[in-house]
């Protein structure tokens, strides 16, 4: 988009030349206040976006968390802390907050692991390296809610291809808390794994060739290469990636909400699935699930701070 | 020049985005002339308007049989609009919010206490009070959505649970086709029975574990068949732990320790809770007579009974109100007075095998060529419809208190009914 808008921005400026300098002075105030109105005019569609699609909605959440708001009849007045208190005594609160970490903590260390390492196959691999880099992202192709409706299936043990394999065994993919867990993150793990596997190699390919070399003539083993050559030169790359992986897991809703619905036994429920459940599954709350984006928001920002500090500011490059 | 036709087409496009934007707020504005009740008279107007209807998907088959035909022989025209069940809900309180609601709306009949009283939809009781066959029409639907002597909504579709088996496999196992087992012992035994055949992919009976309102519509009625209430009269307090209830756990909880449940029971958030039975797969099962019409094979039916016997239907559907933003009310209650017409009763939802809501047209020439819907009528007079507000967050939701008394006293060790019960009963009294 600002390449766009750059590259005609400045042929609109005549060049400097002899014909410019005849213009005198009320023609360069002119053409200043032509570029000031352009540079306004460029900015308004991102201006407007911003305000309308984030920081409106962003005014209605606070004002709904802080308002008595019943899904069916809308805003009642106000209705402050007693939303925030009633969102953290909700009795699944802690448990979605306990679960959505252990889930993010699994997901992030999984995912990104697995990634690299696919990365570093279909890098070291020159013959097979466009059918792995096509396979390792052809799952990304397809959107997270059709993923799931596709495992939903797999994993059936009415439908699903391992249905006979079930019974046999007598277990059920999604029929105990560790196996629903574990089910949804192979799903994740399938679906988004060439997506940081793609991330990662366009970091490991940022790495000169000449570093490499230089650690070869000091006759650094492989893994010495991969340990003090290849980790700390992907930082900003595993930046950058922790970031996304964390925040998506934080923020995990379509996966469960369709796999599991929260389920068995109140087992798998994220907190954005509270959320959803708050607001139109039982109390039609829209206050309490308001004050429960809040809440996350809060968290949300706290903990990506928190990231990027870690990790030093080599994200911002 | 090319260049400057570039910038002008940018400057269109900005412009033409922002006229979509004013577009948009004028839209609200522009609005055909409204109707309200009080020029609707006894039928209603039909005057070509076209009208908007929105259900949700378990409904369709009987929504569009009953839409198409009023299309057909009428002015008015019905625009319907199917919503997945899981996010009826979602939908219905954004238009709610926004005064979006279409014309008519269909809710789920447990729903519609707690909607009347959100106000949601308009009140009708003095054009239902103009049927001469007021008296007729289903008394658990018209009670669910009448709030303070004012009645809102008619009954759109009815949903019967009933006892549905497996005449082959009934033959097969030795027991005697034309017999309904007669409490829910023999009802377990006939399951046991089915499932002692050891036929690969067949199980005795199956149910939805982890569906709250498969369960509310199968087993509440063992309880009514009793004799028993599940809730207070004000549909505050949870009776979930009274000792029939907790016969009727521990019958179940022997079943499937048995092993005479389909297996995917367990899980069975609701999706495919019927799949086995209608592929032919279950022996017996409690089933939504909705499905008579698409069960391939030669099916008993029955009403449920409780542990003691008796029989007893949870009449559930759909209630089909007029909305409080509908600007064109006397044409929406042309279609409602047609609905309740012996044309609409009789003509299509008889037709199509399904339950008629007026108890005069119980008999017609459909139901006398299959006794099974003289049964599900009949039936659907002693049946029940619970009340409460908060229904939903106690029952049907997925993390409901419901699931979770049902799934410890069935799935595990049973001894936490009656702790179970009061977190219903405190999420009743809310």
């Amino acid at each position: 988009m600002t390449a766009t808008l750059h590259t005609t921005a400045s042929p609109a400026a005549p060049p400097d030349g002899p014909q410019s300098r005849r213009l005198g002075r009320r023609g360069r105030r002119g053409r200043r206040t032509h570029g000031a109105l352009a540079g306004w005019l460029y900015a308004t569609p991102t201006t407007l976006f911003v305000l309308l699609l984030f920081v409106l909605p962003l005014v209605l959440v606070l004002q709904m968390s802080g308002s008595d708001w019943p899904l069916l009849s809308g805003n009642q007045g106000v209705n402050f802390p007693e939303n925030y208190s009633d969102a953290i005594s909700n009795r699944f609160f802690m448990d979605s907050v306990v679960f959505t970490l252990k889930y993010t903590v699994l997901t992030t260390i999984i995912l990104l692991a697995l990634s690299l390492g696919l990365a570093l196959i279909v890098q070291e691999s020159s013959r097979w390296k466009g059918l792995l880099r096509t396979s390792f992202l052809i799952p990304s192709a397809l959107g997270l809610a059709s993923a799931s409706l596709l495992f939903y299936v797999i994993y059936s043990p009415i439908a699903g291809p391992f249905a006979d394999l079930m019974t046999s065994w007598g277990f059920t993919f999604l029929g105990t808390p560790d196996g629903a867990l574990w089910s949804t993150i192979f799903l994740i793990v399938w679906r988004y794994a060439g997506f940081y596997m793609l991330l990662m190699l366009v970091g490991l390919q940022g790495i000169p060739e000449d570093v490499y070399e230089a650690a070869r003539i000091d006759g650094a083993s492989r893994w010495q290469t991969f340990r003090d050559v290849t980790l700390p030169l992907l930082k900003p790359t595993l930046a950058l990636t922790t970031v996304l992986c964390v925040t998506g897991s934080l923020l995990a809703f379509e996966q469960f909400y369709i796999l599991t619905k929260g389920g068995p036994d109140n087992s798998t429920i994220t907190v954005v699935q509270l959320i959803y459940s708050v607001a139109f599954q039982g109390p039609n709350d829209l206050g309490v699930a308001g004050a429960l984006s809040v809440i996350v928001l809060l968290a949300l920002v706290v903990i990506n701070i928190a990231q990027i500090r870690a990790f030093g500011r080599k994200v911002e490059d | 020049m090319t260049r400057m036709n570039r910038r002008t087409t940018r400057a269109l496009g900005v412009l033409a985005a922002g006229a979509l934007l004013v577009g948009l707020a004028a839209c609200a504005s522009a609005e055909e002339p409204a109707s309200s009740l009080t020029d609707a008279g006894a039928e209603g107007v039909d005057d070509g308007s076209t009208l908007t209807l929105w259900t949700r998907a378990p409904l369709e088959k009987q929504a569009k049989l009953l839409v198409g035909a009023y299309n057909d022989s009428h002015e008015n025209q019905v625009e319907l609009t199917v919503v997945p069940n899981d996010d009826y809900v979602a939908k219905v309180g954004a238009a709610a919010g926004s005064g979006g609601l279409p014309d008519l709306f269909a809710a789920d009949i447990v729903y519609v206490p707690n909607w009347v009283e959100q106000g949601l939809f308009q009140d009708i009781s003095s054009q239902i009070d103009g049927l001469d066959f007021k008296d007729e029409i289903n008394a658990g639907h018209l009670s669910a959505g009448t709030l303070d002597g004012k009645a809102h909504v008619l009954p759109f579709v009815l949903d019967l649970s009933m006892m549905f088996w497996n005449k082959e496999l009934f033959v097969e196992a030795g027991l005697d086709p034309e017999v309904a087992p007669a409490n829910l012992q023999e009802f377990a035994d006939a399951a046991k029975a089915i499932q002692a055949l050891d036929k690969p992919d067949t199980y005795g009976t199956a149910t939805g574990l982890n569906c709250g309102g498969c369960l509310v519509f199968t087993w509440f009625p063992s309880m009514w068949a009793d004799g028993e209430e599940v809730l207070s009269d004000d549909g505050t307090e949870s009776m979930l732990a009274s000792d029939p209830a907790k016969e009727m756990y521990s019958i179940w909880k022997d079943l499937w320790d048995s092993g005479a449940v389909l297996p995917s029971s367990q899980d069975e958030a609701g999706p495919t809770w019927t799949a086995g039975f209608t592929e032919g797969k279950v022996g017996l099962m409690f089933y939504p007579a909705t499905l008579l019409s698409s069960t391939p094979f030669d099916a008993g039916v029955a009403g449920i009974p409780g542990p003691e016997g008796g029989a007893s239907t949870f009449v559930g559907g759909d209630g089909l109100g007029i909305s409080k933003d509908s600007k064109k009310a006397a044409q929406a209650w042309n279609f409602l007075n047609w609905m309740m017409s012996e044309d609409a009763q009789v003509g299509v939802l008889a037709k199509n095998n399904d339950v008629v809501s007026r108890a005069d047209l119980a008999n017609n020439e459909f139901s006398e060529k299959d006794p099974r819907l003289v049964t599900i009528n009949e039936v659907a007079g002693a049946g029940d419809t619970p009340v409460a507000i908060n229904f939903q967050q106690a029952f049907n939701a997925p993390n409901s208190p419901w699931l979770t008394l049902v799934r410890n006293a069935v799935l595990g060790d049973g001894a936490s009914v009656d702790a179970d019960n009061d977190e219903i009963t405190a999420v009743l009294s809310q």
